[in-house]
């Protein structure tokens, strides 16, 4: 183990400072202070329209909020303020028709490193290549998007998200609409890279059973934070009440 | 029967070979501008642009300007404003966009009716015609061409990001402000510079056609675009030729070229789903069902 979870001078990657978003009478965001420590796993967890998005958004540099302000902590790398992040939007917002490959979609995450010409470098083919082959797409490189099934459509951005090295990645719902199985590996993959690269991750679920609770922090928002820590201790049916407001039967714990 | 010598005949003449020229041209950097226009669902932006850039070459004839700086500097405006515009959200960029170009394409109706100057000149920039092209309209759109397939290598992966997948683009750190912009004065360019072969209330037919007829054809991009190029081109040359024959207005006969290209392609691609349904039948229906998006499982799994 090379990261020390509870070392209180850990590097903090992303810190949020009271940050409010939307218009004064419908907030979608109230009043947010979170601090993320570098190499963090944390999960948002809260139901459509709670803002997990949203904060999401702001942190990637999308939107710009109404007030309060984000720091990324001491960076070495780079020479602005931002991190390099990896992102992945929501499977609604991406056009299935597209024609465009596999390859092609995850070669968009090197698109400044990809030379003059409409073909790819070696070494951005090389990359890509090695990407999907780790997240086991080797076969699908040079298929269309609307082709795959939706777990290997999660694969595939998420292989965009990892392709350029990001040492922050913001992932909105990274396994909705992936099988099981899919979505376990998607979670071992972003343990990996979080243990072994110390990239922080923030993603945003629903899922309370197969992610939140296996991750090591879980932020539960409903426009304002409600509760933050361990995932076994904070999914109580007390908070998941007062999350959701209504408990799902099939969905506690 | 035809004589062979009968079809070469024109091509003694030169202003035809000139035409021929620019036609190939003038449908070449349509068809390759026209994919990036098709793929964000923008057709409507090239019906604009080429209809607002009529009142700039009216307004600079009036003032005797050159006409190509008039309507430039128009276009410039034009797109500038368009690009505004469809960004704002409050109007729907289709119906602001409609209005606005109508009324810069009204701006040089108005003015040449009512000094009663209307000339085939302007009867050319309307519908286009092969004796309406000069040396000087051969000149621009080689440049523009040059210009234009320039960017395309520069700004290719660029756009392509962009209109795949604005949200992280812009994450990545994509300009997609600039990266529109630029397009729309570009393709303000490339209107500019067809409008003497093609005319400007057929245009956007024209930059759009080979783009869909080629989407038909294939799903891989860097093909979708050499394809759409290639048939915008021989379209416009077939086109401009059947007009020499004809004698009609070129930028009408290219259009109606191209839409026959593109219903034969249709039809081409109906008959091959057919047969490939009856070919391999269930096998086919299954796979389609089983990719058919991600939430379908996903509901699956929670029912």
């Amino acid at each position: 183990m090379n990261r020390d979870d509870d070392c209180d001078t850990a590097e903090i990657a992303v810190s949020i400072k009271d940050i409010t978003y939307g218009y004064t009478s419908i907030p979608v965001l109230e009043r947010i202070d979170l601090n993320v420590r570098k190499g963090e796993v944390i999960g948002l967890l809260g139901p459509n329209g709670s803002g997990k998005s949203t904060l999401l958004k702001i942190i990637a540099g999308l939107i710009r909020p109404s007030s309060g302000s984000i720091d990324f902590g001491n960076r070495r790398r780079g020479r602005s303020n931002k991190p390099v992040i990896g992102y992945m939007p929501q499977v609604e917002s991406i056009d299935w028709d597209f024609p465009i490959t596999v390859e092609e979609v995850v070669a968009l995450g090197l698109w400044n490193r990809s030379g003059v010409m409409p073909w790819s470098s070696r070494y951005v083919r090389e990359r890509v290549h090695k990407v999907l082959e780790d997240l086991g797409m080797s076969s699908k490189v040079k298929r269309q998007i609307r082709e795959l099934s939706g777990g290997e459509q999660k694969r595939v951005f998420l292989a965009r998200a990892i392709v350029h090295g990001p040492e922050l990645m913001l992932l909105d719902e990274p396994t909705t609409g992936a099988d099981p199985s899919t979505r376990d590996d998607i979670l071992r993959i972003l343990y990996e890279l979080s243990r072994e690269e110390g990239v922080t991750i923030i993603l945003s679920t629903h899922d309370i059973r197969g992610v939140a609770l296996n991750l090591p922090r879980v932020v539960c928002l409903n426009k304002r934070i409600l509760a933050d820590g361990d995932a076994k201790d904070i999914l109580t049916q007390d908070n998941l009440l007062r999350i959701y407001g209504l408990i799902d039967s099939m969905s506690v714990v | 029967m035809i004589e062979p010598n009968t079809l070469l005949q024109p091509f003694q003449y030169e202003f035809f070979i000139r035409g021929m020229i620019v036609a190939i041209l003038v449908g070449g950097v349509n068809g390759l501008l026209g994919v990036y226009i098709v793929l964000r669902g923008m057709s409507y932006i090239g019906h604009g642009l080429s209809h607002a850039v009529f009142g700039g070459a009216v307004v600079s004839h009036m003032l005797s300007i050159n006409m190509y700086i008039g309507a430039m500097l128009w276009g410039l405006i034009s797109s500038i404003v368009i690009n505004r515009v469809s960004r704002s959200g409050k109007v729907k960029a289709d119906a602001a966009i409609g209005v606005i170009s109508t009324a810069g394409f009204a701006i040089g109706i108005f003015l040449l009716s009512s000094t009663r100057s209307f000339t085939r000149n302007f009867e050319a920039l309307l519908f286009g015609n092969i004796l309406g092209i000069t040396y000087l309209d051969m000149l621009a759109i080689a440049v523009v061409s040059i210009v234009v397939l320039a960017f395309f290598l520069l700004l290719n992966r660029m756009m392509l990001f962009t209109i795949f997948d604005r949200e992280t683009a812009k994450v990545y750190g994509v300009r997609t402000d600039a990266v529109d912009l630029t397009f729309s004065i570009l393709l303000a360019i490339v209107v500019i510079a067809s409008m003497n072969a093609i005319g400007v209330t057929l245009l956007a037919a024209a930059i759009v056609a080979p783009a869909i007829s080629a989407r038909l054809l294939t799903n891989n991009f860097t093909k979708l675009i050499m394809l759409s190029t290639v048939i915008g081109a021989i379209t416009a040359f077939v086109g401009m030729y059947l007009s020499f024959l004809f004698d009609s207005a070129s930028g009408a006969t290219i259009v109606l070229f191209g839409a026959g290209v593109f219903a034969v392609v249709s039809l081409y691609t109906l008959l091959h789903r057919v047969y490939h349904r009856h070919s391999h039948g269930s096998v086919v229906r299954h796979k389609h069902m089983h990719i058919h998006r991600g939430e379908h499982e996903h509901h699956e799994h929670h029912h």
